[in-house]
């Protein structure tokens, strides 16, 4: 912490979740990894489910996300989560379970475990952080790696004859009966992320009504992969995964608009 | 409780519920389904967690969370899904959780057929999927020890915090046969102090494989190999027939070990000194026990439903003191007794041929 | 407008300038001549003027919540709050 302290006069409007540990994170500077984590965490605080709430973490760059979070945590296997989620959740029904999973682990290795998760009206919440790339192994392209995006195993860019068109997860999830909450949100400015923001708060009110499957999708940045810089990394996000990736709300039971 | 007769699968559903199974995610497979009936019917009944799962990989890693919270959990399934439990397997070692397994054994490789087997031996005593570890590997050769093995099974688990697996083979999942079933245990009423539950109150717990320094990892691995020590020093378990005066020694787990005692009463019937040694634990391979007996035979004969696995075990504890023979049948098939009387008599005709070569 | 501040950990700050970009006061930067434990040179307030307002889209765009934001109580009717700078909250 810097040395100054505050005047009697200043209050303080904005610090740092409790819900996050007083720890220094393995994010590349400027990966939205880290907003996304905030705002979970952010959350949590507001709703006060800090004490109630146990996270299962991802394989992924955000592995270690259970160092993060003042939370109850565990590590499951690439894909897992929502498996493992779903075994937390079934033995404690009153706590709060939370995925946090990347691209690669929900929408390719683990889609089918998400998608049953979803089918099943899992009373879990899922962030869902699709930076379109493989962040932790290097950079190779995902399910949802955009049409021509040059990855690390896609180096002429992704050829969508060969490898297929970028999955919309949200879209997909959307569709199970289950799910009552499916929202796709982005991190690339600060208005979008207030929104996101907003999301997450509804995924978790949700999960606390016992209304069913929640999840919501950010649209995040890989600088370190993308070689952009933070803000061009940013920019990357409104003019390339945007227009793939609509934003808005998918799924939205009727008892979630009464919340 | 009197005895009843009992279909192996169910009987070892049941016994989990008498144990206090609290939570069960498994997939249908033969020949292990009426397992997952059972316990389909009985569990919310008695208002614990079932759930089938949409594979065995979700159900090992469903199996895993619900063990995070301190939930006693199992899972069952047969040879083609404990394949796909293997990664989630090598967590729960990872991560020291308790997890029972019944794993039915079916023949194979590939899809193979679901016909009684022996063949994941390797499969479930070698490791627990990657890295360092072996379970605690039970194999009942009846309905009734496949009863007291699967309660037997979560204390274990509980006590080491380790992973339990019953083997038992197709046969023993599919017969009827007379057996006592225990009385209902009680419930765990207080969660372990590992236990997930949320952070109310007291720090935060983390449950995780991860060891990302060498050192670490190599640390977690140390203490995985002391537990293991302890587990062989204080968990091996067999049975033995005929064993004082035996010339030869037959050794069989499961129903193989069930079939070659018969094929053992007749042998001495016929006045041939042969006795059997059963391992009740594969892991930890019941080794004491045997070298005492392998020290003063002659001859051993392996018996399995496969192609010759655990004569693996048998080899290491023999240390060449003996010629350690091999008679198995593989792909479901299983052998009647009177082929392995006729191995036996073989095997001991070659053990005399040897004893009468060798220089006094 | 109401007047603000920023505290910004400079242990945890890695430098990525993100709150730079969004700041509408162009009151941070990156203090080049600081390298922190972890070797990023750190963002600061720079704001002589006075002119931070509290906003609070920098915290909210900062990846690693390093971001404390103050900002001075609403006005009392006819008390006027002295304007804080940099100087005096050292
Ligand atoms: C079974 C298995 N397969 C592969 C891996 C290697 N692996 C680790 S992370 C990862 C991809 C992660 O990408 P994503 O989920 O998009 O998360 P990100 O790192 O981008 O946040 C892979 C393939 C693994 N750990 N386990
Ligand atoms: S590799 Fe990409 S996703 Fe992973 S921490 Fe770095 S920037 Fe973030
Ligand atoms: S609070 Fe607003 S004005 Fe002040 S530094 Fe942050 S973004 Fe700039
Ligand atoms: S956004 Fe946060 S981490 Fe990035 S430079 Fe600003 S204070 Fe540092």
């Amino acid at each position: 912490m810097e040395t100054m302290t505050a005047p009697l006069e200043l209050q303080t409007v904005y610090q740092r979740p409790n819900a996050l540990e007083d720890t220094y994170t393995n994010y590349c500077p400027g990966c939205t990894h880290g907003v996304a984590h905030r705002l979970l965490a952010e959350a949590i605080d507001e709703l006060g489910l800090r004490d109630r709430t146990i996270l299962v973490a991802p394989v992924g760059c955000a592995v270690f996300a259970y160092e993060y979070f003042d939370l109850d945590g565990c590590e499951a296997a690439h894909g897992r989560a929502p498996a493992m989620a779903t075994g937390v959740k079934r033995a404690l029904p009153d706590r709060i379970v939370v995925t946090y999973q990347g691209d690669g682990d929900l929408a390719s290795i683990g889609a089918g475990e998400i998608l049953h998760a979803a089918g099943r009206g899992e009373k879990i919440s899922v962030v869902f952080v699709n930076n379109a790339i493989y962040g932790m192994t290097g950079g190779q392209m995902a399910p949802t790696s955009l049409p021509g995006q040059k990855t690390s195993s896609s180096p002429k860019g992704r050829d969508v004859a060969m490898t297929g068109n970028p999955m919309r997860m949200s879209e997909l999830l959307a569709q199970m009966e289950g799910s009552a909450y499916v929202a796709r949100r982005s991190l690339h400015d600060p208005a979008n992320i207030r929104k996101a923001k907003k999301a997450i708060l509804t995924a978790l009110k949700v999960q606390e009504a016992g209304l069913g499957f929640s999840m919501v999708e950010l649209l995040s940045s890989c600088p370190t992969n993308w070689k952009l810089t933070p803000s061009e990394a940013l920019k990357w996000i409104e003019t390339n995964m945007l227009p793939i990736y609509p934003l808005g709300d998918y799924k939205v039971a009727d008892a979630v608009r009464d919340l | 409780m009197a005895r009843e007769l009992l279909k192996g699968n169910v009987a070892i559903a049941e016994a989990a519920l008498r144990a206090g199974v609290e939570a069960y995610f498994g997939y249908p497979i033969t020949p292990q389904t009426e397992l997952l009936e059972h316990l389909a019917l009985r569990m919310p009944e008695l208002g614990r967690v079932f759930l089938q799962a949409e594979s065995e990989i979700a159900a090992i890693n469903m199996v895993y969370g619900s063990a995070c919270t301190g939930t006693r959990t199992m899972t069952s399934s047969s040879g083609p899904g404990i394949s796909l439990m293997q990664e989630g397997m090598s967590y729960i070692a990872g991560s020291e959780v308790p997890a029972v397994i019944v794993d039915v054994m079916r023949g194979g490789p590939g899809l193979g057929n679901i016909l009684p087997s022996q063949g994941d031996y390797f499969q479930v005593t070698r490791s627990a999927g990657h890295g360092d570890y072996h379970p605690i590997v039970l194999a009942p050769a009846s309905v009734q020890e496949a009863i007291d093995f699967t309660m037997l099974a979560f204390d274990l688990a509980e006590k080491y915090r380790h992973l339990v697996i019953v083997a038992a083979d197709g046969m023993i999942g599919q017969m009827m046969e007379p057996a006592e079933l225990p009385p209902m245990r009680p419930l765990p009423t207080k969660r372990p102090d590992w236990a997930l539950t949320g952070a109310d109150e007291r720090p935060k717990r983390v449950i995780s494989s991860i060891y990302m320094s060498a050192e670490a990892a190599e640390r977690f691995n140390l203490k995985v190999q002391a537990r293991l020590k302890e587990i062989r020093r204080n968990e091996q378990r067999s049975t033995e027939y005929e064993t004082d005066d035996a010339r030869l020694l037959v050794v069989g787990y499961g129903s193989a070990g069930r079939i070659a005692h018969s094929a053992v009463v007749a042998a001495r019937e016929k006045g041939l000194k042969v006795g059997l040694f059963r391992p009740q634990t594969l892991y930890p391979f019941p080794e004491a026990s045997l070298s005492k007996i392998i020290s003063r035979i002659q001859g051993c004969l392996v018996v399995e439903m496969n192609a010759g696995q655990m004569i693996e075990d048998v080899q290491l504890v023999a240390a060449g003191q003996v010629p350690v023979r091999f008679y198995g049948r593989m792909g479901g098939v299983v052998p009647v007794p009177e082929e392995v009387l006729a191995a036996i008599e073989q095997a001991y005709d070659s053990m005399s041929e040897l004893s009468l070569a060798a220089p006094a | 407008m109401a007047h603000g501040m920023i505290l910004i950990d400079q242990e945890r700050c890695k430098g990525c300038s993100l709150c730079i970009e969004v700041c509408p006061q162009h009151v941070i930067t990156i203090n080049t001549s600081k390298l922190n434990a972890k070797s990023y040179h750190p963002a600061g307030l720079d704001d002589p003027g006075g002119k931070c307002t509290g906003c609070a889209i920098c915290a909210v765009i900062c990846p690693d919540a390093c971001i404390t934001v103050l900002r001075e109580p609403p006005l009392r009717r006819g008390v006027g709050l002295s304007s804080p700078t940099v100087e005096r909250m050292l």
